[in-house]
């Protein structure tokens, strides 16, 4: 009995069955792979690349050194103070609300009214939100205006300016608060009325509930999406742009400006700037997934 | 009863929501070291009544005791009474040796003390070496049994189980629920079974409270509701009927004609009128192959289905309108009959169940 | 009993204070927008604002973005999702992580990303000329819309079986553009509404982007009309607020309460 040979047939046999298989299923993905290289990953990429390169193209770790720099340190500063301040409030508020809707014995249209509200509240943010807040906290704004006619009390009297770190991080916390609902709803309600009821039912109080079985499976969830909600607020930028301007120099006010006109008057430390916030948020991100899936691995 | 054995005590207890009444007077004495099962189809009451006696939801009147004290309105994490759910509901961030010791934490006893009776605890439902476990880390089989660990640990005066097996493969679930028997018969512990499984109650329980629909149809030992049951319901409920449908013709003879033919009822028809239409229950087990001496009932039939399961024969008889199944043991010298063979079935005239029209009392 | 009322007493009070953080700007924004003739309330702002020839500009400038954005995501994201449920399954973590990136990177990166690579200087002046900018900026917001459109449209693939019905459609005869239009596509016709709808309200108030790329777009309009006016700005907030809010509704209209989602201009 003759063996058939063929050159093609070596070959196929030759090599694994699926790179054959690869080879042309690989081009139905190429539009998209084609599209992320030149519309995310490349820009994304030659800026982290600029930020270490001087003006002449050559590797220099100076933009870097330069971050550190008094002017741009204290910026970043102001960024993740405004951040974090709007992070931990939108959390602690958002996670009050959530509980109490989703598991607080209240009644049925509670949960998708509040959800609902989350969902549009949570997408009105940026320059429409600023002009909100002015007209509702500004020098003539209807609460300022109301507290004055009712109470005979100006809040501007005490200090109070909404162009200004508090006001600002007041306004953050318009989106970052439903943001908040909507993340930590799934791990509200994950957890179970009967772990409530066993945990009763052998002899704990409510603060012992919470204590030994609501609050550690919770915490990972919340804290992950408190991070989600710092690499939100870090990235922000319209808002500020129409509350604060530029006189509140959160690093992305400052990036704004870097484009817009290079004041830094040093190219490269302007994609050094980018790259520092590539960092704090991608930390962030990074963060929540791993926070993310050592939770998930108990709940399975 | 007399008041010395009464253990708990199910006083009268009635419970109603928005527009329904979910239970209604439920009346029931359990003895201490008694294994009671709530029997029932969804919704008839029965793991409402046992929420109410765990505390998790307040009677709207009725009352409670349990060892001569009142606890209808303990909160739920005061009374010492022991629960089990149907989906486990073990602790997801605590190892199976923290889950079994907690209400012992909670309960501030001291360590060694835990540590020991964890020990006991996990012996007793045969896992000694998976104390370190997660629960994610566990068969449903295996979370349940640490389920019944820790409700044990607290040393409760009543266990309650919510339909335990549920969520469980068929296999296993009876395997587990003899494992579950004979731990309460070694405990002695006063337990209350919720089921919707009439074999389960069946076969564990000392007395069955059968519930339809927020009352309570019959309360009885397994022996006396499976042979003796005395409403349709509980009838039809608990194992499996013959139904045959026909008329009164004579209510002091209890006779009935089914299909041309006559049968005899030996009791039930008395408040019956000739002419009334009547519907009666056989157990499978009391119809049997053949003509038969004395004055049983008799009908003939054709086969209509055969099914060979093995020790078992299930023949299926047609008459007219009307069928019924009957089993017999497997004999290697005697081949099954044939389909569309004809042949005679006979039963007693006391295993002769009248449900329709109902008898008073 | 008595614990039990007082814990939900707690509970109303809680969501009252959340109705009033979330409601009393919005009452403001209205409030101060009727503000615009002294003495007394009229609509007259909104009357100036609708009047704006610029109004009507770059608000049909952003609409039409829009559309093309939501085109060009769909022809982008279906077949792509459709592939890697069917072939490439191995492939699914990469690609979603790569949709996951535009939530990790500042949409101002991805801009001055853009400025560094596309400027006249580099291989393809996309800056150049209006309307290859124009060009860009759509493939920003495309950008920014990848992460919910993909999400929407692979959770609807999930809920059909693709495999089955490419081969009876193969089996049938169809040719790949065919399953894709008509068998695929009008399967994950609500996933794609509700990708289309969010995508629309990203793209009517992006402000950054549009502001960087120096084009005439409904954010950047609004953005100036703040900086020089009182209160025609309050006005245009709560048309603005009118057509995120009419976005979500239908959203929620054509899903039927999935969770919501988050996006757009921060």
């Amino acid at each position: 009995m003759t063996e058939v040979t063929h050159p093609a047939i070596d070959r196929a046999r030759a090599a694994p069955p699926w790179v054959s298989q690869l080879s042309w299923t690989w081009l139905g993905v190429v539009p998209f792979f084609v599209f992320a290289l030149m519309f995310l990953i490349i820009p994304t990429a030659l800026l982290a690349v600029g930020g270490f390169q001087d003006s002449h193209g050559h590797f220099t770790l100076r933009n870097i050194a330069d971050l550190f720099s008094p002017s741009i340190l204290s910026s970043y500063l102001i960024s993740v103070k405004v951040s974090a301040v709007s992070a931990i409030g939108g959390s602690l508020i958002g996670f009050a609300l959530a509980y109490v809707a989703l598991s607080g014995g209240l009644p049925a249209w509670v949960r998708p009214t509040l959800l609902t509200f989350s969902g549009v509240a949570s997408n009105f943010a940026g320059v429409p939100l600023a002009f909100a807040f002015l007209a509702t906290l500004g020098r003539v704004g209807l609460v300022t205006v109301l507290l004055v006619k009712l109470f005979g009390f100006n809040i501007y009297s005490t200090g109070f300016n909404l162009l200004s770190f508090f006001g600002l991080t007041l306004t953050y916390m318009y989106f970052q608060i439903p943001l908040m609902v909507l993340i930590i709803a799934p791990a509200i309600d994950g957890l179970k009325r009967e772990w409530r009821e066993a945990s009763a039912n052998l002899g704990a109080s409510a603060w012992e509930y919470w204590r030994f079985i609501a609050l550690p499976i919770l915490w990972p969830p919340m804290l992950g999406a408190s991070l989600l909600l710092f690499a939100n607020a870090f990235g922000a930028v319209a808002t500020a742009y129409a509350l604060t301007g530029s006189s509140l120099n959160i690093v992305t006010i400052m990036l704004f400006a870097q484009i817009r006109g290079d004041v830094l008057h040093n190219q490269n430390l302007g994609y050094a700037l980018a790259l520092g916030m590539i960092f704090m948020t991608g930390l962030s991100n990074a963060a929540y997934i791993w926070l993310r899936g050592r939770s998930e691995r108990w709940l399975r | 009863m007399e008041a010395g054995t009464r253990f708990l005590e199910i006083d009268d207890l009635q419970k109603r929501f928005a527009q329904t009444t979910a239970v209604e007077h439920v009346q029931l004495d359990v003895t201490r070291g008694e294994f009671v099962s709530l029997l029932g189809p969804s919704g008839c009451g029965k793991t409402t009544t046992l929420r109410m006696i765990a505390g998790f939801e307040l009677p709207s009147s009725g009352a409670i005791r349990l060892d001569g004290v009142d606890i209808t309105r303990r909160p739920p994490n005061k009374r010492n009474v022991g629960m089990v759910f149907q989906s486990y509901a073990l602790f997801p961030n605590m190892t199976v040796a923290q889950n079994v010791g907690f209400g012992l934490r909670v309960a501030k006893r001291p360590d060694a003390e835990i540590k020991q009776r964890v020990e006991e605890m996990l012996a007793l439902i045969k896992l000694p070496t998976l104390g370190n476990r997660y629960p994610y880390q566990m068969s449903g089989g295996q979370q349940q049994r640490v389920a019944l660990a820790r409700a044990l640990a607290i040393r409760p005066q009543v266990l309650l189980l919510d339909e335990p097996l549920s969520a469980l493969d068929a296999k296993i679930r009876v395997a587990l629920r003899n494992e579950i028997r004979s731990i309460q018969r070694t405990l002695g512990i006063t337990t209350i079974y919720v089921t919707h499984d009439q074999e389960e109650a069946l076969s564990l329980s000392d007395r069955i409270v059968v519930m339809n629909e927020g009352r309570v149809e019959q309360i009885g030992t397994p022996f006396e509701i499976y042979n003796f049951p005395r409403t349709p319901f509980v009838a039809s409920f608990v194992g499996t009927l013959n139904i045959l449908r026909g008329r009164v013709v004579d209510s002091a003879g209890g006779r009935i004609m089914v299909d041309d033919q006559e049968i005899v009822a030996a009791h039930g028809l008395e408040q019956a009128r000739a002419g009334d239409p009547c519907s009666v229950a056989l157990r499978p087990e009391v119809v049997s192959l053949g003509e038969t001496g004395g004055n049983g009932n008799r009908m003939r039939g054709t086969v209509e289905d055969v099914n060979f399961l093995g020790s078992i024969v299930r023949i299926r008889v047609r008459f007219k309108n009307n069928a019924i199944s009957l089993d017999t043991f497997n004999n290697p010298r005697l081949s099954p009959p044939r389909q569309g063979q004809s042949l005679t079935v006979n039963f007693p005239r006391e295993a002769v169940l009248v449900l329709e029209p109902p008898s008073a009392g | 009993m008595a614990a039990l009322t007082r814990g939900r007493l707690g509970s109303w009070l809680i969501i009252l204070l959340g109705a009033v953080y979330f409601f009393v700007p919005l009452i403001g924004t209205f409030e101060f927008s009727l503000r615009y003739i002294r003495g007394r309330y009229s609509l007259e702002a909104y009357r100036i604002v609708l009047a704006d020839p610029r109004f009507s500009a770059t608000l049909t400038y952003s609409t039409v973005l829009a559309v093309a954005t939501i085109a060009v995501g769909v022809v982008l994201v279906v077949p792509t999702a459709y592939w890697i449920q069917l072939r490439l399954p191995r492939l699914r973590p990469v690609v979603e992580f790569i949709t996951l990136l535009p939530l990790v990177i500042p949409a101002i990166v991805i801009v001055f990303g853009y400025l560094r690579l596309y400027n006249s200087n580099s291989v393809l002046p996309l800056t150049g000329t209006e309307r290859t900018t124009d060009l860009l900026l759509m493939f920003s917001y495309v950008t920014l819309a990848l992460p919910y459109m993909y999400r929407a449209v692979a959770t609807g693939l999930r809920t059909i079986d693709v495999h089955t019905l490419t081969e009876a459609a193969q089996s049938l005869g169809a040719g790949w553009p065919i399953i894709l239009l008509r068998v695929i596509l009008p399967n994950v016709r609500v996933a794609v509404l509700s990708g289309a709808f969010l995508t629309f309200a990203i793209v009517i108030g992006e402000f950054t982007m549009a502001s960087l790329l120096d084009r005439p777009a409904f954010g950047p309009y609004l953005q100036l009309m703040g900086a020089n006016r009182a209160y025609e700005p309050s006005a245009l907030a709560v048309i603005s607020f009118a057509i995120t809010w009419a976005c979500m509704g239908l959203i929620q209209a054509f899903t039927r309460g999935a969770p919501g989602q988050v996006a757009g201009a921060r």
